[in-house]
């Protein structure tokens, strides 16, 4: 995943010296923990999303002579099945689809808000930015989570309204962080050297800022993508997220807490696959902080 | 320093009036309304309803009156708990809520701060990284996917502590409850206090108190943790917001009467005041906290001007 977020980024012109992508390359791919980390997401994306192929039974159906039963390959049945019959394995998978799906989607919807936002106000500055940044600060002493609870109580549980709901309360750290970031940027020398060189200030922008956004802006998504997950696990937990038969972990771990005594493989299998990709997201963003974030260095 | 609380208390002000009207107006944007139940009612009973709780006032005058019976403390009736208003539900389930949270919170402090000192002090040795392996496991692990663990260990596995219940507060129900609210917590400020820690016994005054000869455990306490804290205290804010929200939570696994079970009952029956007062009430106890904890930060941080 990081090696394609790398490589992804135009060729930089800069003559024979080390990029920051190619230095930030360098310093993750020592952080054993930040790689294992992505190879073990790129691993769960690919087997969320090709495992439920190869298994013979679909997430919604039910094998009624194998109700409950307990993880065994001679049923077919390599995690079990719950209290309908619906096996574990396929609907696990299937539920990372969603988690993952969400987690995904709602963290560019947040991306998108938080840098337009954050880069505005962090360039245009004055009272433009005061007002705007003032906002941030009302809406960050919101109880957020009771907000995406309110607006799935009042408008119905769909899961665009998901996506929506999640990413529109998750951009302010984003907003906060870029608008530091260009507002520190917009001193530096080299900007103000381009300026002095008559760059227009769409060439400068787009040469000069955003190259130097990304790198934060990479740490970040990698950073939101594990909260989104949990903000929606949680929804779904309480019976407020994705609805029968869809499912997502969240709403596997609630099944699964509700028949932990007969069947905690249905508690267990969907726990294991939430937390370690959280766990994985968590290393990842944190190695990339420290390969990318400029102020540790 | 008065000047200072006055200024920070005046600008709560706004963000209240921003939360109780975001809350206000999305019930009110909501299709359908609280009696659209599985059977129709007759239109004059239904007239007779929204007569009753006055939801055909022009919505400006509704929200008014919604704003001064919050200033009063009165949240309105209960659609669903008939018998009471959303007051006396909350007045119910928060001795119980701020129990379950403070102790969490309490824990958290303790546990966090000394885990995270340990780390520092033990710095890239295996001490730290098995603090720190810990702690990101704690962060990863969501309280709604521990508490169920921790209940298949602990209660019905090894039989130590009951799986649910709150009987009146007794010690062995909370146990549980608390850990597993307190888990992710204890985690992030054992990170906290680990990275301000490390940073601070970098610093010269500590070096010129290891050069006068002072004990290690000396230069830990007199010295180096309340500047080290200063992160933490910050934290106390957010780390109150999550603790609300995963209470909620909680309290739904383990049974605890608190405000959060009343909260989720609430949304899941479309119990719109119910579920309003409790997000304006967590809400005002959030920005109040938030308001305490400036002030605490303003009065342990020296470089902090009360201008």
């Amino acid at each position: 995943m990081t090696v394609e977020v790398a490589a992804g980024l135009p060729p930089q012109e800069a003559p024979a010296g080390r990029s920051l992508w190619v230095d930030a390359w360098r310093t993750l791919r020592k952080n054993r923990a930040a790689v294992a980390g992505g190879a073990i997401i790129l691993a769960m994306t690919v087997l969320v999303l090709v495992g439920p192929m190869l298994s013979p039974y679909t997430y919604a159906q039910t094998d009624w002579a194998n109700t409950s039963i307990g993880p065994s390959l001679s049923t077919g049945h390599i995690f079990g099945t719950d209290t309908l019959g619906r096996d574990v394995f396929v609907r696990t998978l299937y539920g990372g689809r969603i988690s993952l799906l969400v987690g995904l989607v709602a963290t560019i919807v947040s991306l998108a808000i938080g840098v337009t936002y954050g880069a505005i106000a962090g360039y245009f500055g004055g009272r433009l930015d005061n007002v705007m940044m003032r906002i941030v600060d009302i809406l960050y002493a919101m109880p957020f989570m009771f907000f995406v609870i309110l607006l799935m109580v009042f408008f119905g549980r769909n899961i665009v309204l998901i996506f929506v709901a999640i990413g529109a309360i998750n951009w302010l750290d984003m907003a906060r962080i870029v608008r530091g970031q260009t507002l520190s940027l917009k001193h530096k020398e080299f900007v103000e050297a381009a300026e002095a060189l008559g760059v227009s200030t769409l060439t400068l922008i787009r040469r000069h800022i955003v190259p130097n956004l990304l790198g934060i802006v990479v740490v970040y998504v990698t950073l939101t993508i594990p909260q989104v997950i949990l903000v929606e696990s949680f929804l779904s937990f309480l019976g407020l997220g994705v609805q029968e038969p869809m499912t997502s972990w969240g709403a596997l771990v609630k099944e699964g807490a509700e028949e932990m005594e007969s069947a905690p493989w249905m508690l267990l299998f969907p726990a294991i696959f939430l937390a370690t990709t959280l766990f994985c997201f968590n290393f990842l963003g944190d190695g990339l902080r420290d390969a990318l974030d400029p102020k540790d260095r | 320093m008065l000047r200072y609380s006055l200024r920070r208390l005046v600008s709560a002000i706004p963000t209240l009036f921003v939360l109780i009207a975001v809350a206000f107006f999305m019930m009110r944007a909501a299709p359908g309304g609280p009696f659209d139940l599985e059977r129709s009612l007759p239109p004059e009973i239904e007239a007779n309803l929204r007569a009753a709780y006055r939801l055909d006032d022009p919505l400006w005058l509704q929200f008014a009156r919604y704003l001064g019976g919050i200033l009063r403390g009165d949240f309105g009736p209960s659609f669903q708990y008939r018998d009471f208003t959303v007051t006396e539900l909350i007045a119910t389930g928060f001795p119980v809520s701020l129990r379950l949270g403070a102790s969490a919170i309490l824990l958290a402090l303790v546990i966090g701060v000394t885990a995270g000192s340990i780390a520092a002090l033990k710095q890239n040795r295996v001490t730290d990284h098995v603090v720190m392996t810990v702690s990101m496991t704690g962060i990863s692990i969501p309280n709604f996917v521990m508490a169920p663990i921790l209940i298949l260990v602990f209660a019905i596995h090894l039989r130590w502590l009951p799986a649910g219940g709150w009987g009146d507060g007794a010690l062995r129900n909370m146990v549980l409850p608390v850990i597993a609210l307190a888990l992710p917590q204890i985690a992030y400020i054992a990170r906290l206090t680990r990275g301000s820690m490390i940073e601070v016994l970098r610093s010269n005054f500590i070096r010129t108190a290891k050069a006068q000869g002072l004990s290690t455990t000396a230069i830990l306490l007199k010295h180096a943790l309340k500047p080290a804290l200063l992160p933490v205290v910050s934290y106390l804010g957010p780390a109150t917001a999550a603790v609300i929200t995963g209470s909620v939570v909680i309290e739904q696994i383990f049974g605890v009467p608190g405000i959060g079970r009343f909260f989720v009952q609430g949304a899941l029956n479309r119990d719109y005041t119910l579920v309003m007062g409790v997000v304006v009430f967590y809400g005002m106890l959030i920005i109040a906290f938030n308001f305490l904890v400036d002030l605490a930060y303003a009065w342990l941080d020296p470089k902090v001007k009360y201008s």
